[in-house]
């Protein structure tokens, strides 16, 4: 049974890797942005959960780290290079260099405090994006984002080319993710979000953590950023207001928080209902509104969570009859 | 000396007195209960020494070190930990994940992003040592929550264990437990504390508990102690029988 309950995950897992591996190959650009889309969706919103899920932080100001990183890596290949994985990973930098400084003050409050602490500071951010215009270009956007080149060889302007890169990127951001849940340092934080008391008696400094773990996240949205800058080729100062803050939220919720898978399913549905829903009617709005609702209320703690609930218990009902 | 608590004074707001002057030395091994009617100072007190609460006024010394201002995590490290009235544990993670957290950070691998801890082999065989002690061996892989009161009282004893401490302060132990509960944590804490490996002071209401294990009773009242010495001395001490006894003179 042990071994069962690790290969099917791990096979669900391999069919999935190779679904969206051969969607390139449908010739589709459509697919192939929408499957673009679903990576950065879903990496950021695995960047956000390390908060919430793991650490039980609200931030409502994740889409500023989001927002620095695409900033950053447009900026560095307008100006500096077209060495597309350098730009990338400093866009991650400068995404974790910006949690760093806002999370330094933020984790000194705690629940409600914390939260709006951090909705200021996202804001901070997006007057910064929209003021700033010699930087960042204001309202008329930072745009002409090039997607430059792979190790100097490999052109990364054909979508199909971009699409293996964000991939990979995704995938492996995904795996670290995983690690770092998984690791001594993962378990401390989960600690935090039980009982921040009982941390402190283990003599563990609390905000310490909080502030590692804040940097982590922002690093990671960060990197979700800086992809998505070169998908659009433009970046805009709505990307880090408040309404981009919610995006991950609601994925997150959706797909479940106590469930690593949470916010991968959160994000797939979140973007397959939202392109389907806006098809249909002109009040796409209130009907995707009412169908995240109907999955929130439908499937406690979230999609993901709901049936990694039910695995767990049929798991242990065979290993208690003895199968 | 272990620990030197030196004239402690503690207020609360509306100038309330929780603690009014309190000096006390502790020996290393020494199995010590303080108890004292409701609203005595007792679990003020460990608030005190376990770094929860600052004095008004006194010094704390730990190794003639002074800690007085020191906070939590500090004198955690230093070697004084706690369990609390409550039952404070990690009632999401599992049994055995509850005591590797402080094992985590003594022996620095809090900082540790990719390692697998499955594979840590010091951190497991510590940890099941310490869940053997605490009697819960077998439930390792439940989680938290799903133990029973009893047990959740002696996972925390565990997590408290696992900090490598060198005075634990037990804030009422035995507090909703049934019988044998009771007698399954008394034990362990008796055992544990004969070993040497760690001197324990219990704050506890259960008078039998109280003068079947204690080497030594300090007896708080209205944030005063009026008494310290043997069960014995305790037993036949006038003024504990009036106030806290209830017995007329």
């Amino acid at each position: 049974m042990e071994k069962k309950r690790l290969t099917l995950p791990l096979g669900i897992g391999i069919l999935i890797i190779i679904g969206f591996s051969i969607i390139p190959f449908f010739q589709s650009n459509f697919l192939t942005y929408m499957g673009m889309r679903l990576f950065i969706m879903a990496l950021f919103a695995l960047s956000f959960n390390l908060l919430l899920g793991y650490t039980g932080l609200l931030s409502f100001g994740q889409a500023g780290f989001y927002a620095a990183g695409g900033y950053a890596a447009g900026l560095i290949l307008l100006h500096m290079t077209s060495e597309l994985p350098v730009a990338i990973f400093c866009g991650a930098v400068i995404g974790g260099l910006f949690a760093l400084v806002v999370g330094y003050f933020c984790v000194k409050r705690t629940r409600i405090y914390f939260s709006m602490l951090t909705l200021a500071f996202g804001m901070l951010i997006y007057f910064i994006c929209y003021k700033w215009k010699s930087l960042t270009g204001g309202t008329e956007s930072l745009g002409g984002i090039p997607r430059g080149k792979l190790f100097g060889v490999i052109d990364m302007f054909p979508l199909a080319h971009y699409y293996f890169f964000v991939f990979v990127v995704t995938l492996l951001s995904i795996y670290c993710i995983y690690r770092i849940v998984n690791s001594p340092f993962g378990l401390i934080i989960q600690g935090i979000r039980d009982n921040e008391n009982r941390i402190r008696f283990a003599g563990i400094g609390v905000k310490r953590y909080q502030l590692y773990i804040f940097t982590i996240s922002g690093f990671f949205s960060g990197l979700a950023g800086g992809l998505y800058a070169c998908l659009e080729s433009t970046m805009f100062p709505t990307v880090a207001n408040w309404q981009s803050s919610a995006e991950p939220i609601m994925v997150t919720l959706v797909g479940g928080i106590k469930s690593f898978y949470g916010p991968l399913v959160g994000s797939v549905l979140f973007i397959v209902i939202k392109e389907i829903v806006v098809r249909f009617t002109e009040e796409w709005l209130l009907v995707f509104g009412v169908i995240l609702l109907v999955l929130l209320i439908g499937f406690r703690g979230g999609v993901a969570g709901f049936f990694d609930e039910r695995f767990r218990k049929r798991v242990l009902s065979a290993r208690n009859l003895g199968c | 000396m272990l620990m030197q608590v030196e004239n402690l004074f503690k207020y609360f707001s509306g100038g309330f007195l929780a603690i009014n002057d309190v000096s006390f030395d502790l020996a290393e091994g020494t199995l010590t209960s303080i108890i004292g009617p409701n609203g005595a100072g007792k679990t003020t007190l460990i608030n005190l020494l376990s770094g929860s609460l600052r004095p008004d006024k006194g010094k704390i010394f730990f190794h003639d070190e002074e800690i007085t201002q020191l906070p939590v995590e500090r004198r955690v490290k230093k070697g004084i930990c706690r369990s609390f009235q409550i039952t404070n544990i990690f009632p999401e993670l599992t049994v055995l994940q509850n005591v590797e957290i402080p094992l985590i950070y003594f022996h620095k691998r809090s900082l540790s992003l990719f390692s697998k801890l499955e594979r840590d082999e010091t951190i497991k065989e510590e940890a099941m040592g310490i869940l053997r002690d605490v009697g819960l061996k077998d439930q390792i892989h439940l989680k938290a929550a799903h133990l029973s009161h009893g047990e959740q009282r002696q996972l925390e004893v565990g997590i408290a264990l696992a900090t490598h401490p060198e005075v634990i302060f037990l804030d009422e132990p035995t507090q909703g437990m049934n019988k044998v509960e009771k007698s399954s944590i008394v034990d362990r804490v008796v055992r544990l504390s004969k070993e040497g490996r760690v001197t324990f002071v219990i704050v506890e209401h259960d008078m039998d508990v109280v003068f079947s294990v204690s080497e030594r009773i300090i007896v708080l009242h209205s944030g005063s102690i009026i008494a310290d010495g043997t069960p014995e001395e305790i037993r036949n001490n006038d003024l504990v029988r009036e106030v806290y006894l209830g017995e007329e003179l």
